[in-house]
């Protein structure tokens, strides 16, 4: 697919001169220190859930905004990532470090399986690929004995930072999810902007033509999958720590198409989008709750709407306005 | 003399104080109930918006008021989403100083909440769920199961349907933890009782509509009463396509988990025969039809449905937990449960006990749907075939095994 | 080995169902490559619709079968022209992503009317009892639902494969500009082809309100199956699709018997083997 919208007013707003290397570091800074202030005005949990979602969604669009890759079974790897750290912390009393490790690592392993084979294919096809292998995993999870089916893996422990922070105190777990965010996001945006990242654009871009330049079109597919994948994995541990438990909500396909939703409204194939779409998304989600059966229609309504008139996402739109109206 | 002067003027200098200590027992100054229940997804029709009303008509019978402090209700849609449904209830024990949570309808959601509230030391009143582990090795000092649970559903249908005559049994089971615990209990009951289970099916769920394959091999089985350990639209669709291929009325289905909004849905010709536990029907006597009526006609009633067992358990719990704030004056969570269990429940509900564990033991009844022609009136449905005591449906405290009732 | 008999049966009857379903979306992405994610939701519509048109209306089920295609028919028309059209020149993503919400609009709006117990649709009169097959009793409405799947299959099939029309459609697949410079109104027929597919999905709507439950969720779990056979099947091949469905109806059938909790996801595990063997599905091109 050629690029994203979103993209494209990032590039235009780079030529404009509006983003400048200068102008990005503070805007980093910025957005540092209100992450780390906001746990004094904001409910704290409600922000951890945003920062697990902005992690997921951030690892999604480098295989979808960057790399040009639609997977629709990305929720494979959230939740099977959740289920794994949330067991071994919870049955075989495992420090909190090792859980993740233990989650991400699956994860990993996971998207090398699952990217291997769905690599060959492109488009749809390798979307409903990675659906079918979802669905697969999805019922796996339902199966297994340990994981607890509907009820959910429940009473997952938070346990220490190093033994030595117990993680229970809100406050403590906020700061840690966060750092561990800042380690994703850096990741991804370290990948992004790199001459890897550029291959990947240029995959996207045109394949063929990357192919004939002779690169390894493959490997380069595969390598930023597991990334994604590992990524992913990576926030579905946090989340089980988080929310103390790991439930059939983060394996079902919707969740895939809920990070799908995020990525659009941020806007594709920007830095900060998915994290501005996971912000919106898990607000509605959780602030709606109140309106009762009218939540389903609204979430119709807004994915109607991104795709007809906001396909740039609002992060597209900010710098498309920032461009036109310099100030 | 002066000494009682001293007193006289100590005692009228406290008196409006004492007032106003007794309010500060009230935290925050107002008692709030949150309803968190299922609004768009499977449970939406048993418990829903019916459930918010239950609740909204026990604070207005009880006059809005306890202990000279206003009740407030909130609520919201989990969606059946234990993520939302954990999120939601710290929000509203955090931010929102919410004192109860109500309903929650569902395990997944009321496994997630029920150790959130017993860290912060608040009440859950769980009407709908079904884990008889809530009160077993799951229980939490501030949790109530009030309306029914696995075990009993599996007694009551299980044992006395046996009792019948329905010795041969099959299972067409829903492939997840609520339908394989529910067979496995089922099972146990009927061999207990003399009878003799065939076999099973196990269909995926949910997304699954067509239960012909299963069904047929229910028939195949020549059992006498297929058990259906599922819940929901598969119940549903098993009833109405066991009517299809002519298995009933040969053979008779035993419904595990069916709530009135369901035998309404199918209509009566398709349903008729079905055997169900429930805790409550609205047209038992005097007491629960007079409650009844004033549910269905009430004007945020949009469907105008009679109640379930879960809304009706709903109003029930609701007023049994406001009686005991206003017996002990405050909304302190230790000494409300404590009152809860120690005051038996007297209302067109139940004659219950609320236990150690927290379980809620009352009476239970096996209906029978009835025919077309039985049916005199709408929602005229069932016919009671017995009345199962408290004592036997519910398990005891001891088989219970709550780790936190002492020997 | 009765018994065996009998699951195979019920499979090819719920395959010739799937066939009906998946023929509309394969035709859609086929002549227009959108993916059409609501066609779920509209296979809901349809039964909805049979099932008022009986209550409010006191229309039956014969009339209902052709007027509530009809209906959803003109729904599609009315979703394609006012919102599809504009991403066609987009990457298919878009599309998917809109039918999605679509989707997610169509259902909430029936649930808040409906609540989700639903409405239970009587089977006609004339259609009503069975015949005993020895090894199975088969209720005189399944057999009729295989035979007027297999029916409108075969019409589809002929109208897309061997008809004047269908070669048009057929042509505007491969290139729309140059049909459109031989004087064919191109827009109009990509609004006929998505009007044709959903009117299809509102057909096995209909057909099936007699034997499921009519509720606002009845076809969020299916359409995702539906996916699966026209991707098996090859997405653009109308003779794929029915194929594929006829056989994943028997592959179904034969898991509910071996090994029944794996029957939902048995499909996906064929999708992802065939994908990998025959990238293209079984009977579709490579685009």
């Amino acid at each position: 697919m050629s690029a994203p919208v979103g993209i494209q007013e990032a590039r235009a707003a780079w030529r404009a001169g509006i983003i400048t290397p200068r102008r990005k570091a503070a805007f980093f800074a910025l957005m540092a220190g209100l992450g780390l202030l906001a746990p004094l005005v904001v409910y704290p949990v409600f922000l951890m859930n945003v920062l697990v979602m902005a992690l997921f969604a951030s690892a999604f669009n480098l295989l979808l905004g960057y790399t040009g890759l639609l997977s629709f079974g990305h929720a494979a790897f959230l939740g099977s990532a959740a289920y794994v750290t949330g067991a071994v912390v919870k049955y075989w009393g495992l420090p909190t470090e090792l859980g993740i490790l233990a989650g991400t690592g699956f994860a990993v392993l996971l998207g090398w399986v699952i990217g291997g084979l769905a690599i060959r294919r492109s488009g749809i096809y390798f979307a409903m690929i990675t659906l079918g292998f979802a669905q697969t995993v999805y019922f796996l999870v339902v199966q297994l004995p340990w994981t607890g089916g509907e009820d959910g893996l429940q009473g997952v422990p938070r346990g220490k930072i190093l033994g030595l922070v117990s993680l229970d105190n809100r406050y403590a777990m906020y700061y840690f999810v966060f750092a561990v965010f800042l380690a994703g996001f850096f990741l991804v945006y370290r990948t992004i902007h790199s001459p890897f990242g550029h291959v990947l654009r240029a995959i996207r871009e045109n394949e063929p033509r990357a192919l004939s330049l002779g690169y390894d079109v493959d490997r380069y597919k595969l390598t930023a999958f597991v990334i994604s994948a590992g990524l992913s994995g990576l926030a579905g541990s946090l989340k089980a720590l988080v929310l103390q438990f790991a439930s059939l909500t983060d394996v079902h396909w919707h969740r895939s198409g809920e990070v799908v939703l995020m990525t659009l409204l941020g806007g594709m194939g920007t830095v900060m989008g998915p994290s501005v779409g996971a912000l919106v998304v898990v607000t509605m989600d959780n602030y709606l709750a109140g309106l009762g059966d009218w939540v389903t229609v609204i979430i119709g309504a807004v994915f109607v709407v991104g795709v007809l008139a906001f396909r740039r996402g609002f992060v597209g739109e900010a710098l498309r306005i920032a461009r036109n109206f310099p100030f | 003399m002066r000494r009682a002067i001293w007193i006289a003027t100590l005692m009228l200098l406290l008196a409006p104080n004492a007032g106003a200590l007794a309010a500060d027992k009230i935290s925050d100054g107002v008692v709030k109930i949150g309803v968190l229940t299922d609004m768009t997804g499977y449970y939406s029709d048993l418990a829903g918006p019916g459930s918010v009303l239950a609740v909204q008509m026990a604070v207005a019978d009880f006059g809005g008021k306890v202990a000279g402090k206003p009740i407030e209700v909130i609520s919201a849609d989990h969606q059946n989403k234990a993520d939302i449904a954990s999120n939601t209830a710290r929000k509203w024990f955090d931010e929102n100083k919410v004192d109860a949570i109500v309903d929650l309808v569902s395990s997944s959601t009321a496994g997630a909440v029920m150790p959130v509230a017993a860290e912060k030391k608040r009440i859950t009143l769980l009407s709908g769920p079904a884990t008889t582990k809530f009160t077993g090795e799951l229980c939490t000092a501030y949790n109530v199961h009030y309306t029914y649970n696995n075990w009993a559903l599996a007694n009551g249908t299980g044992r006395e349907v046996v009792k019948q005559g329905g010795d041969t049994w099959f299972f067409v089971t829903a492939d997840y933890v609520f339908g394989k615990s529910l067979e496995e209990d089922t099972t146990n009951v009927v061999k207990a009782a003399g009878g003799e289970v065939l076999g099973s099916a196990r269909h995926p769920s949910p997304g699954n509509t067509d239960f012909s394959s299963f069904l047929l091999q229910a028939q195949a089985s020549g059992a006498k009463v297929i058990g259906m350990a599922n819940a929901g639209g598969d119940t549903v669709n098993t009833v109405k396509q066991a009517k299809e291929f002519g298995i009933t009325p040969k053979q008779t289905l035993a419904g595990l988990l069916v709530f009135i909004t369901e035998v309404h849905a199918l209509g009566l010709a398709t349903a008729k025969g079905l055997y169900l536990t429930e805790a409550f029907y609205w047209d038992l006597n005097d007491d629960t039809r007079k409650w009844s009526k004033r549910f269905q006609e009430h004007p945020d009633n949009k469907k105008k449905a009679m109640p379930t067992m879960v809304q009706a358990g709903l109003y029930s719990a609701v007023t049994h937990y406001l009686e005991a704030v206003k017996a002990v004056g405050t909304d302190d969570s230790d000494a409300v449960i404590a009152k809860m269990k120690a005051t038996p429940v007297k209302d067109f509900f139940a004659n219950g006990v609320i236990g150690p564990d927290g379980l809620h033991r009352h009476d239970m009844y096996l209906f029978q749907v009835k025919t077309p022609e039985e049916s005199k009136y709408p929602w005229d449905y069932y016919k009671v075939v017995k009345k199962i005591p408290a004592a036997d449906a519910f398990p005891t405290v001891e088989m219970q095994k709550c780790p936190l009732v002492k020997k | 080995m009765q018994a065996l008999f009998g699951q195979l049966l019920i499979g090819l009857i719920n395959g010739s169902f799937y066939a009906l379903l998946s023929l509309g979306l394969a035709i859609i992405f086929g002549l227009l490559n959108i993916v059409n994610f609501a066609h779920g939701a509209l296979y809901m519509v349809g039964a909805f619709l049979a099932w008022i048109a009986l209550d409010s209306l006191g229309i039956g089920y014969w009339p209902a079968m052709i007027l509530v295609p009809l209906a959803v028919g003109l729904l599609g028309v009315a979703i394609e022209r006012t919102m599809l059209r504009r991403l066609y020149p987009l990457d298919n993503l878009y599309g998917l992503l809109l039918t999605f919400g679509l989707t997610l609009i169509l259902e909430g709006a029936f649930h808040h009317k409906y609540g989700n117990s639903g409405n239970s649709y009587p089977v006609p009169e004339a259609l009503q009892g069975g015949f005993n097959l020895g090894f199975m009793y088969l209720p005189g409405y399944r057999g009729w639902v295989v035979v007027v799947s297999l029916l409108v299959c075969l019409a589809s099939w002929w109208v897309v494969e061997r008809t004047k029309l269908g070669s048009y459609l057929r042509a505007g697949t491969e290139n729309p500009r140059l049909l459109q410079a031989f004087g064919v109104n191109v827009p109009l027929m990509f609004t006929l082809t998505y009007g044709f597919g959903v009117a299809l999905a509102g057909f096995a709507g209909v057909m099936a309100a007699p034997i499921y439950q009519v509720t606002p969720l009845m076809g969020s779990h299916l359409v995702i199956v539906v996916f699966a056979v026209v991707v098996i099947g090859g997405m653009g091949s109308i003779v794929g699709s029915i194929v594929t469905g006829m056989g994943l109806g028997l592959v179904e059938g034969l898991t509910k018997y071996l090994y029944p909790p794996a029957s939902s996801t048995v499909v996906f595990a064929v999708m992802a083997l065939v994908l990998l063997v025959r990238p293209a599905g079984l009977f579709g091109r490579e685009r």
